[in-house]
């Protein structure tokens, strides 16, 4: 298997040497490296512009050689693609990135992507050696860019072959975000011929039309896209499989396996009154006219509301990029309305630290109770209950109880609700004999990701109900391995 | 890509494409939708089916010009693309024999009942077609429904087609003259509300195909969300069809004013 290949290994005898120019102490003397970011005060006029600007060369070298290049690395224990941290780490130090931007690549379909949008923090970086010595640990996540982007810039793709190998397994894939992409990546690498299917019309699912660009550009998306292409991957846009074809029609075609990465589809919002009045729409709705719609850009005509007051409702990471979008789409005041404390919010510490530098008010410890809307229907103010924190819930956070009597009307013209998502229900609907869980994801064995279809595996937020760009890509390379075998006959 | 074959000009306002879409054509049932881009840049915008050719591999569309995105499409010409299109979309209409079935359209409205109509009478119901419009100009495939309906009404506001009044009083006639078994009711959100109401006073099962804002048409963004019996049902998927005596039409009529 791919993944058992070592790349870079341990004891090859520039590791050692490497090793052997500083003494572990001295290492952890260093600092950790501090991401370039664009100006705040820049980042409204420049709504697209990327807000972590990447490492420089020498950052990159310099926070390599922090790196202890452990014996038994516990960050890769960290990684749901088991990357070998190290491996790609040291051949920074080395200088030799485009050795780095393989091993990586060995691993990760998306580098560039991870090494953006993974939460390090709570993945490899968590688990890091300096931890152990309360130091800040290696700062993975930045060099796992830094290298993958030098390659997005210098490294000359490979031809792309006019068709797939002869006699190649036809696969298709059905959705084009991360765990789609990993999955045909990895197919690809193993001599299929590969079809990836896409509902709207762009690449790239949530890639593209769900993680604004001051955090993701689709300039770095498109580039990986590119990467596919050039290993044979077909990409085809606006077919909704399950309606504008069927799985049999796929089997007719003569694909002989199919991966379902449909994603999250639904979004979910909280059945209070108000909720449908014009002006309080979902954050997918509000991401979606931005990002994939380019609303408010020129040359574009899908309208989107701009709010002076705007209330995003919730604390996850879409939260945090609706409301840093708001800033950039004009609010005045752009407000986090949160039911628990700042400490249980799920967002990257990074999303909220750039939403306080980017001028966002949170909430935290209310919770919506109602909408209400002005002689025009439109939102004008949201009831809020005080909450404060109560006993642990089952997910080990302390659950928010409402404080009796303290309710406020707080004005707001815009209300973006980011409580959630549900599976995409027009894949698992459309397949008879599918086995779908109550929730509505697609059941499957979790080694596997294989259904109770044989042919057909999944993975990511249809199978998951809502995770992350880096789960959804473990998902599509654990499918890819399993229908390899499967095919094969093994 | 979807290149546009043929294109006809009902009024000033309306026109009736032809477009080239095998796949859809092939899988497109009565009552589902398509999503379309006319240019770079444009907004997906979702059009009810009217007609498909499974042979020529292509699908009818009816588009009335209502703003930017609508004249971009109708500004298209034989030969010229749309974009992009994707469908079909929505749930199919659930087509059975009941009986009688009044098929009520206004407007372009009348585009998206077509195969409704066709589909009611192939099932063996008898079906009585109620087409409306502002004026004689407006009203649109009559010829085409006349073949699949036992009758056929026309109303006009002003009278220069047909009788003059309101789709209403034209289902009403109906109604009252004889036992109604389902009506079906697809036109602008205050006609449809207005059938509602009037067939609810007489018990008569109604439905209707709701035309909200969309953006992606495939459930993920909820900009078609509509009261239903209370409940929030997005119209991309889990419609366009609903129980028309249970739809928030007021709600609804709101929401479409959103970028007004």
């Amino acid at each position: 298997m791919m993944e058992k290949k070592t790349l870079a290994p341990r004891d090859a005898e520039w590791r050692e040497e490497l090793r052997a120019a500083m003494p572990a102490k001295e290492r952890m003397a260093l600092p950790r490296v501090k991401m370039r970011e664009l100006d705040p005060a820049d980042r409204i006029a420049q709504p697209t512009a990327e807000v972590n600007m990447g490492l420089t060369p020498e950052q990159a070298v310099a926070e390599a050689t922090r790196c202890l290049d452990c014996p038994s690395p516990r960050c890769v224990t960290g990684c749901p693609v088991s990357i070998d941290i190290p491996g790609f780490i040291k051949n920074i130090q080395r200088g030799d990135v485009a050795e780095a931007v393989k091993v990586l690549r060995a691993t990760s379909a998306l580098p560039a992507v991870c090494g953006r949008v993974c939460p390090q923090e709570k993945q490899c970086e968590s688990k890091c050696i300096y931890h152990a010595s309360k130091r800040e640990p290696v700062a993975i996540g930045y060099l796992e860019r830094f290298a993958a982007d030098s390659a997005l810039d210098t490294e000359a793709l490979p031809p792309a072959p006019a068709v797939a190998p002869v006699g190649a397994v036809k696969v298709a894939v059905i959705g084009s975000g991360p765990a789609g992409l990993s999955f045909a990546g990895d197919m690809a690498a193993r001599g299929y011929a590969v079809t990836v299917f896409e509902a709207l019309h762009e690449i790239g699912g949530v890639l593209k039309y769900g993680i604004p660009e001051f955090r993701l550009p689709n300039a770095i998306v498109d580039a990986e896209i590119a990467a596919l292409k050039a290993r044979g991957v077909e990409f085809v846009k606006d077919v909704v499989v399950g309606k504008t074809v069927t799985l049999d029609d796929l089997e007719e075609l003569g694909f002989k396996g199919v991966f379902v990465g449909s994603g999250a589809g639904l979004p979910r919002f909280m059945g209070i009154p108000g909720e449908n009045l014009v002006g309080v729409m979902s954050c997918n709705e509000y991401l979606t006219r931005i990002n994939l719609m380019g609303a408010g850009r020129e040359g574009f005509d899908t309208p989107v509301m701009r709010g002076k007051r705007v209330a995003v409702i919730g604390g996850g990471n879409t939260a945090m990029d609706a409301v840093r979008t708001a800033r950039r789409m004009g609010a005045e005041e752009a407000i986090v309305v949160y039911r628990r404390s700042i400490e249980e919010m799920p967002a990257r510490v990074e999303e909220v630290h750039h939403a306080r530098q980017e001028g966002v008010t949170f909430m935290t410890l209310h919770n919506p109770l109602e909408y209400l809307a002005d002689e025009n229907g439109r939102v004008k103010a949201m009831k809020l209950q005080r909450m404060e924190l109560g006993e642990p819930d089952e997910s080990g956070r302390r659950s928010p109880v409402p404080v009796e009597g303290a309710v406020e009307e707080v004005p707001v013209d815009l209300v973006i609700v980011s409580v959630g998502v549900s599976p995409n229900p027009l894949v698992p609907n459309s397949v008879k004999g599918l086995d779908v869980s109550r929730r509505g994801t697609i059941v499957v064995n979790e080694e596997t990701m294989q259904s109770s279809i044989p042919t057909l595996f999944a993975g990511g937020d249809i199978v998951r109900g809502g995770a992350t760009v880096i789960l959804a890509m473990g998902d599509g390379r654990r499918a890819a391995g399993a229908m390899d075998r499967t095919l094969r006959g093994e | 890509m979807a290149k546009i074959l043929t294109k006809e000009h009902f009024s000033e306002h309306v026109v009736k494409l032809v477009v080239e879409a095998p796949l859809i054509a092939r899988s497109r049932r009565p009552g589902h939708f398509v999503i379309v881009r006319a240019t770079e840049g444009g907004e997906r915008i979702p059009l009810t089916i009217a007609d498909a050719d499974v042979k020529a591999g292509t699908v009818t569309l009816v588009v009335q010009e209502v703003g930017e995105s609508t004249r971009k499409i109708c500004a298209l010409e034989p030969g010229e693309e749309l974009i992009d299109i994707v469908g079909p979309l929505g749930q199919a209409t659930h087509i059975e024999r009941v009986g009688t079935v009044v098929c009520c359209g206004g407007g372009v409205g009348v585009a998206p009942l077509l195969p409704i109509i066709k589909a009611m009478k192939q099932a063996g119901n008898r079906v009585i077609s109620v087409l409306a419009a502002r004026t004689a100009d407006l009203v649109i495939l009559e010829d085409e429904v006349a073949p699949w309906s036992d009758e056929v009404i026309v109303m006009t506001d002003d009278g220069s087609r047909g009788r003059k009044g309101l789709v209403t009083a034209g289902v009403e006639e109906v109604i009252k003259r004889e036992k109604v078994d389902q009506v079906v009711t697809i036109g602008p959100a205050v006609m449809m509300k207005f059938v509602a109401e009037l067939t609810r006073r007489y018990n008569v099962p109604t439905m209707c195909s709701l035309n909200t804002i969309m953006v992606d048409g495939t459930g993920m963004c909820g900009a078609c969300r509509v009261s239903v019996d209370g409940r929030t049902r997005f119209v991309c998927i889990e419609g366009p069809e609903f129980d028309a005596h249970k739809v928030d039409f007021d709600e609804m009529m709101t929401r479409l004013r959103s970028f007004k």
